[in-house]
């Protein structure tokens, strides 16, 4: 605050909280008595300082924006578009690192591996998405309705697993799986049945999206109820009173004033779904149907880190990402205008 | 969002509830399917409490969801926190600091960043801005790796702040902040108090912060379910356990119980402790969930 120090003596400890009633107590005085023709310096002053203060107060942002994000992908991009090289022959052969342009692209979209994670990738979000938002919107239409006991105790329960992280939240589930332990196998087989397996090469994709599912509805359910209870209750009241059922107040009123909450979950889900790591990484360690390669992350971490070719990693990442971002924006676009007309 | 709020909110919607309660019986059917939610959304937490009881014998023996009085909860507990020197303590403490620490300076962080989006007219601010909104878009999790290569080359994998500092960038978190600001601090409070000559940080610290109070908490709470879920980036990070948080820890446990069963004991009682303090928490700050502002953010 030393800029100010040329100008009105009350405002100068204006940075400083301890001072600050004296302080505003004598910029008001000052204030008051300036309030005539004096006032071109602190003018001044203020633009000055209302130019700089909004640099200031995003520099914390922007660095970390800069180090821990902008970097990171131009440091990405780079790596993606080198290689290791050997040089020379003899014995102790030498490595360089030297630019290959878009040969790890190359190498990486032409990996029949990524195709399959990528694929898996698909069928699980195809499974996850449309489930849990429609999960999220039922339990959220029935919490709204007028009439409903245990409102608050279900919200609370359905809303629980968000607070439980999904690699926890993975061993839970993995240890329900489990056999020998799973009381779900053990119900099955109690009343006669065959016990389900959980980790056969189909039935693990419901294994891990149920994880997901499981921790992520309640969460939308909150986002869809809370959005619900903005709308006025006049609103139903009216179409009530105009002999709508229920089922016609929640699909021809709710629905539609739901649209812009539905998408952002959707584009949310989305963008997890492309980044599905825990859940498959945590459960690998209980089945071998997980392979390291199940999942595009899983790729992408296996080859940075056991194969230790960072570079093709690189480019997977890049690649990732860029399909996320395109993805995301599409979505975005297509629904948002879905959702709010043409003008929005 | 409280509990009262839905039922006797003053104000709240008029005229439901009598309404309805003319129209006669109560439904019985969507409170059953909300109630088969609940359940499903319990059980998992249900049960690693019961296999928490369970001496190893046990565990794989009587059925999981029956819990046992024979002092298995004590001795797992025990075995737990002995484990490894009492590594399980330093784990949960790793915890407190990455997502505790690391939640609130990210709150400091996007405050002041949203805050300067809302309330200041400045050349560059569309720019700014737009910029945040595509990181929000960028996936943070494949950010993971060139982070780790990149901190690697200025020695700082394997330390606290390689968890820590790259946690604290959440353009979601500045996007929610932008958004209360504008909600929540008029521009004449702002002006009444730069002609009081009330300097900007000031203006920051004692006008808009308070006002903004309720939004930041929810954004507090959020950045600490994501930092406390983010696997990936402490796993690549961190290689010696002592700095691992919770979720490293028990997964590395996991890992090695695949060859020692005996472990997996050790695994349930490490994830019923750790997901107890949590639900706890999350009961007690319910109300705090201050979701509203997030589902009308699309339209802001």
């Amino acid at each position: 605050m030393s800029e100010t120090g040329g100008t009105a003596p009350g405002t100068t400890t204006s940075g400083d909280g301890t001072a600050g009633a004296t302080g505003t107590g004598e910029a008001l005085a000052t204030a008051g008595r300036d309030a005539g023709g004096s006032s071109p310096p602190r003018r001044r002053r203020g633009t000055r300082s209302s130019r700089t203060a909004p640099w200031l107060f995003l520099a914390p942002a922007l660095a970390l924006f800069g180090a821990f994000l902008l970097v990171p992908i131009l440091y990405a991009v780079w790596l993606s578009l080198r290689s290791q090289q050997r040089a020379g022959g003899g014995i102790v052969a030498q490595v360089d690192v030297v630019f290959v342009g878009v040969e790890n692209y190359a190498r990486a979209v032409t990996d029949p591996a990524l195709y399959d994670s990528l694929g898996r990738m698909l069928l699980y979000g195809l499974m996850v998405v449309p489930t849990m938002l429609g999960l999220a919107l039922v339990f959220a239409l029935l919490l709204d309705l007028p009439r409903v006991r245990l409102r608050s105790a279900t919200r609370i329960a359905i809303f629980l697993p968000y607070a439980v992280p999904g690699v926890i939240a993975s061993l839970l589930w993995g240890f329900l799986y489990l056999p020998r332990v799973s009381p779900v196998r053990e119900t099955f087989l109690a009343v006669g049945l065959p016990a389900p397996d959980f980790f056969t090469s189909t039935s693990v994709f419901f294994s891990v999206a149920n994880i997901a599912v499981w921790g992520g509805v309640g969460f939308n359910m909150i986002i869809l109820y809370t959005s619900l209870r903005s709308v006025p209750a006049e609103l139903y009241d009216s179409a009530r009173v105009d002999g709508c059922t229920e089922w016609q107040v929640a699909t021809r009123i709710k629905l539609p004033l739901l649209a812009p909450a539905l998408v952002m979950t959707g584009v949310f889900s989305m963008i997890a779904t492309l980044q599905v790591f825990n859940e498959p990484q945590t459960l690998s360690p209980l089945t071998n149907v997980i392979s390291s390669d199940w999942m595009p992350l899983q790729k992408i971490y296996t080859d940075a880190f056991v194969r230790n070719d960072i570079y093709t990693a690189a480019a997977t990442s890049v690649l990732l990402a860029l399909v996320t971002l395109v993805l995301s924006l599409l979505t975005l676009t297509f629904l948002q205008r879905r959702a709010f007309g043409d003008d929005a | 969002m409280s509990a009262a709020a839905t039922t006797t909110a003053p104000g709240g919607p008029p005229g439901r509830t009598p309404r309805s309660a003319r129209r006669g019986r109560t439904p019985l059917g969507p409170t059953v399917v909300l109630v088969l939610g609940a359940v499903y959304c319990l059980l998992p937490v249900l049960w690693v409490v019961t296999a928490a009881t369970k001496t190893p014998g046990e565990l794989f023996t009587t059925f999981s969801l029956a819990p046992s009085f024979n002092g298995g909860l004590t001795g797992n507990v025990t075995d737990l926190l002995d484990y490894g020197d009492g590594v399980f303590w330093r784990w949960a403490l790793n915890t407190v600091l990455y997502a505790g620490v690391g939640s609130v300076l990210t709150v400091a962080v996007s405050a002041a960043a949203g805050y300067a989006l809302a309330k200041y007219r400045f050349r560059g601010r569309e720019a700014v801005f737009r910029l945040i909104l595509a990181g929000v878009l960028v996936p943070q999790v494949t950010l993971a790796i060139p982070q780790y290569l990149l901190l690697a080359q200025v020695g700082l994998t394997n330390t606290y702040w390689s968890v820590l500092l790259p946690s604290l960038i959440s353009p979601f978190s500045i996007y929610l902040c932008r958004i209360y600001a504008m909600a929540a601090v008029p521009d004449q409070l702002l002006e009444a108090g730069r002609i009081d000559g009330a300097g900007e940080w000031r203006l920051f610290g004692s006008v808009a912060m308070p006002l903004m109070l309720p939004g930041l908490i929810t954004v507090l709470l959020l950045q600490f379910v994501a930092i406390w879920n983010n696997f990936l980036l402490p796993f690549i990070m961190l290689s010696s356990d002592e700095r691992y948080p919770l979720t490293v820890g028990l997964f590395s446990l996991l890992n090695q119980g695949a060859s020692q069963p005996a472990l997996y004991t050790l695994v349930i009682s490490g994830a019923m402790l750790s997901v107890l303090p949590l639900v706890a928490l999350f009961l007690l700050l319910q109300r705090y969930w201050k979701l509203d502002m997030l589902s009308g953010g699309l339209k802001g």
